[in-house]
Parts: C-alpha cells; structure tokens; sequence
C-alpha cells in the first residue's frame, strides 16, 4: 500500500508541469509560431464570417453571399476594405482616449488566449523538433480565464466612453452578462482538473489518450457549451446588441475599422472557447477513438493533429451557427436567473460528485481494489444525491418562476385615464367614461381630488 | 527547473503582434476614411430622435450591475480557490476531499443567503 501510494505520487508529480517540450525551441522559432498561429486566426474569422452568412443563408432557404470571388469567398475582405474606407466619427460626447483604446483592448486580447491552446504534438520545423503550441504553463487555463476577464474592459469602456444612452446600456448588460457566466464556466472546468490533475493544456490533452473528457465530465461539458455562448455574446444570448431595444449595444457609436476590431474580437473569442473546449473535453489534437489505433498511431500527432483539431474546431463553429439559425432571443432575466440560479449551484453540486467518483477511482475511500473499475455503490450513491438536488433545485426555481409569473385577472371596468395617458381596454373590459369636460366643467371643479390625474393639456 | 522560466516570452510576442495589428488598424481608418463635418452626425446615436441629455461620467447606472460585479467577485474567487485544490488532488487523498466538501458547504451558504436576500433577483 505504501508503496503503490509512493509510485503514485511519483506519478502525479509529473503532471504538474506541461507535457510539451519546448527545450529546443529557440526565441526566433516562437517569433515564427507566433506570427504564423496569428495569421492562421485572421484567417480562420475571414472564412467563418463567409461561413456563417452562407450557412445562415441556406438554413433561410436564401443563397447568402455568392459574388465576391469564388463562392463568396472573398466577400469578408472586401467588408473590411469598404470598412477602412469609412468615416471614423467620433461622437462629441465621447471620451477621446478611452474611445480610442476599447476597440484597441477588445481586438488584441481576443487573439492572446488561444497561444496556450496545443495545436498539435511535436513536429520538426526549421530543423528543431517543437510542439505546435505557442507557449504552455502550469496554469495555461486560468490565463485564459485571466485574458478573458481583462476583454471585458473593452466592452465596459465602449460602452462608458461613447457617451450615449444605449451604448452605456449595452456595455453595462454586456459585462453583466460575460462575468456571470465567467463562474459557471469556471466551475465546469474544476472536473477536467480533478480528472486530468493539471492546469496546463498540453498535459490536459495527453490525459485524453484513454477516454475524452466530453464523456467521464458530461455535466462540465454541457455547462461549458452554454457558457461558452453566453461569453462570446452570441445568439439566443447576444442581449448586449439586441437591436430592438439597444440598436447595437456597445459598440452604437463606432465606425469603420474600429468597428471591425470589435467584430473582429467577437470571432477570435468564438474560435478561443471553441478551441479551449476541443482541448479540454474532446481530446484536443488526438484522432477520433478509431483511427487513432490505425497503423500503431501514425495519423495521432504530429502534422495529423492539425487536422483532427481544426475539424473539432470547426464543428463547434458550426454550431454556434446552427445556435443562431434555430433559436430567438432570450429575455435578460431569464438569462441572468439561469446563470445564477442554475448553472451555478448545479455546478457546484457537480464538481463535489466528481470528487468523489475520482476519490473513488484513487481508492481514497478505502473500499477499491481496483484501479480502473469504480466501486459500484459509491456511483450509486454520488449519482442519487445528485439527481436529488438537481430535482430539488429545479423544482424550486419553476415554483419561483410560477409565482412570479401570477397574473392577476384585470378588473371588469376601467378608467382609460386613470394613469395620466390613454390606454385601450382589454378584451371584455368596459369603459368607464371620464366625465365629458365642457358638461361638467362646473362638476369637475368640485372634483378635482377625483381626477387630479387627468392631463391637463 | 533551473534558471528563468522563458515560458512566457512567446505569449508576450503573441501580445505584441495582436495589439500593433489593433493599434495599426484603428490609425489607419483614422487616415483612410473620408471627414465630413456634420453637427447631427457628431450627436449621440438614438435612432433619429433627439438624443436625451447625457450625463457627465456616464450618469447613474442600476444598481443591479453594482451587485451583480460585487457577488461576481465573491463568488469567482471561491471557484478560483477550487483549482489548487483539484490539480493537486492526486496527492492529498481523503484530506483533500474533507476539505473541499467543507469548502462547497460554506460557499453554499453564503449563495443560500445572497438568494434568500434576493439578490438573485433581476426585473
């Protein structure tokens, strides 16, 4: 027993620190990756901006964008050129600085969080054997939650800095929104770490060679992919520019290509938590479960790994697509109860059953013999508190929700001036006329506590 | 590990490139675009209308947003203090699982009150 302890402490000290190598990658070499993983994002929004108008179209029954260059292809391009070929007004209410450096903070720190995400394993380049992976840390995932928190500031100083009403709206329900689901998200990753013993990402997408975590942290993974919408402020939950109550939100006041930095800022994120979420629940740049066995593991790695990872990439691209296709807006406090109310606590619910599956796997709990086969009644029992609390938690929130949804029944009769302002009455309603102002008006003088709220005009 | 940790030299460099692509792209509209003065079109944007007086600083926002920052706060940390506990789970055993389950109890609490409180609430 002491010893099995000891080798397995040994074991788990080695996940602490990346997986990746990077001892034979010279400053020079990081420069190239750096430019080259940039270029590869630019592009990488360029087509899915052309892909989501020429989706959106066909899910529309309507072609989408089909004249600039093959398909439609370059019509992102020639967006953006007809952008930088715009007048950059400046509102005179504006903060000059402040409006100046949100789209400048929203643009280049959209792009910072995806140079810890593992693009592949190792392969040669330039002569030195280094892993396509910008950079990798002890706690690469907390940075991404770090430069995910510091792009919020672009969005709250758009939105103060414009001086005007519905930007300062927008941002305000902008930031609202990003912070509350920041929580859920954070909390949904705590079981891919209890798992994966690892904050760093590399590691994380090694300890996904037996199983993906999509499967063993079910929960986290459904928690994170509706998190993850509400981030990036996309459809059914982009209520930071719903356009009937905020024509654009934030970013109301901006033109030409600082407009495009915030457009632009928006995509980057969408490929970051989609590229976080391929990295921590679906087995990152691994092969699919079949063809990873295939020739003792020659499509697993190396150049291989670029393509299974930007096929997952893409997928959830696509649904963020099909999100926006198929859904309509949320309300906002529906949305900001299901953070609060729900994602949260059953999250936290989560994260104490997974302890104790993975206690029961390590055999803490005394009674596991086996390393691989979890102690039945254990799950058992995890898995019936947690669906009681879960029941209970639900239950709870749709009594709530009922109750204040009570409509009381509206009187028979009404007084269509009795708020200061006409109002129609309802189906079934009867009139109570106000008396007529010439026949009374010696009445009226007499009455006038009766309709003090009558306009005066 | 010995000697300095270069881990995040190549994040600074992917830093560098982004922000000179931003600052590079928001002078360049600046100096590509056309001016035209117009007094309307300086004015706050609210569809057309005239646009309602603005205060100075931005004016008074809902509280609801001053609450909602300050329980983002409480509440991030407690998720925040969760990770240390579960990279290094591993190697503490059942001392670590008391512990944390001591930990989600009291956040629980804390959650219970804040709902129970309404400030939960948003209409």
């Amino acid at each position: 027993m002491a010893v099995a302890a000891s080798s397995m402490h040994a074991l788990a000290m080695n996940t602490d620190h990346p997986a990746a190598d990077f001892s034979d990658t010279p400053w020079w070499l990081s420069l190239i990756k750096a430019v080259l993983l940039f270029v590869i994002l630019l592009l990488n929004t360029l087509l899915v901006i052309w892909f989501e108008r020429r989706v959106i179209g066909r899910m529309q029954q309507r072609p989408g964008p089909n004249r600039a260059g093959p398909f439609g292809l370059l019509q992102t391009l020639a967006d953006g050129v007809k952008l930088a070929l715009k007048e950059d007004v400046t509102p005179k209410n504006a903060d000059k600085l402040m409006f100046i450096a949100a789209p400048i903070i929203a643009g280049a720190m959209a792009f910072v969080a995806f140079a810890i995400i593992p693009l592949s394993g190792s392969v040669w380049m330039f002569g030195h054997h280094t892993p396509l992976q910008l950079t990798d840390t002890p706690v690469a995932v907390l940075l991404v939650l770090a430069v995910a928190g510091v792009g919020v500031y672009g969005i709250v100083l758009a939105g103060w800095s414009s001086g005007s009403t519905y930007p300062l709206l927008g941002g305000l329900r902008s930031s609202a929104q990003v912070i509350s689901y920041e929580i859920a998200m954070g909390l949904a990753l705590v079981a891919v770490f209890l798992y994966a013993g690892s904050m760093s990402t590399s590691q994380i997408v090694l300890a996904q060679k037996g199983i993906w975590y999509c499967i063993p942290a079910f929960f986290s993974f459904i928690v994170y992919i509706i998190t993850m919408v509400g981030e990036t402020n996309r459809l059914p939950f982009d209520l930071a520019e719903g356009e009937g109550e905020l024509t654009g939100g934030f970013h109301t006041e901006y033109s030409s290509l600082k407009f495009a930095m915030f457009f632009l800022g928006e995509y980057v994120n969408m490929f970051t938590v989609s590229a976080l979420a391929t990295t921590l629940f679906l087995g990152g740049w691994q092969a699919p479960p079949g063809i990873a066995a295939i020739g003792g593991g020659m499509f697993n790695g190396g150049w291989w790994g670029l393509l299974w990872f930007f096929i997952k990439l893409w997928l959830f691209m696509f649904f963020f697509v099909w999100l926006r296709g198929s859904l309509p807006r949320v309300r906002y406090d529906q949305f900001m109860r299901l953070g609060w109310k729900v994602l949260i606590p059953t999250t936290l619910v989560w994260v104490v059953a997974v302890a104790f599956i993975r206690a029961a796997q390590l055999g803490f709990l005394g009674d596991s013999k086996a390393w691989g086969g979890i102690p039945r009644a254990t799950l058992i029992v995890i898995a019936v508190i947690a669906v009681i609390v879960l029941a209970i938690a639900w239950v709870w929130d749709t009594k709530q929700a009922r109750k204040d949804n009570e409509v009381t029944a509206p009187p028979d009769e009404v007084n269509p001036f009795a708020g200061g302002h006409p109002v129609p009455p309802l189906p079934g309603q009867r009139l109570v006329e106000p008396v007529p102002a010439i026949a009374a008006a010696p009445a009226a003088r007499s009455s006038v506590d009766n309709h003090s709220e009558e306009p005066r005009g | 590990m010995n000697g300095p940790d270069y881990s995040y030299a190549p994040l600074l460099f992917f830093a560098g490139i982004g922000a000179a692509f931003a600052v590079f792209s928001v002078f360049a509209a600046s100096i590509a675009g056309p001016k035209r003065y117009n007094r309307a079109k300086a004015d706050a944007y609210e569809c057309g209308i005239q646009p309602s007086p603005h205060a100075e600083g931005g004016g008074r926002v809902p509280i609801k947003y001053y609450l909602t920052a300050m329980l983002f706060i409480v509440f991030d940390i407690e998720s925040v203090f969760l990770y240390p506990f579960a990279v290094s789970f591993d190697r503490m055993g059942l001392f670590a699982l008391v512990e944390m389950v001591l930990f989600v109890v009291t956040v629980f609490i804390a959650y219970a009150y804040v709902w129970r409180r309404g400030g939960l609430e948003w209409d």
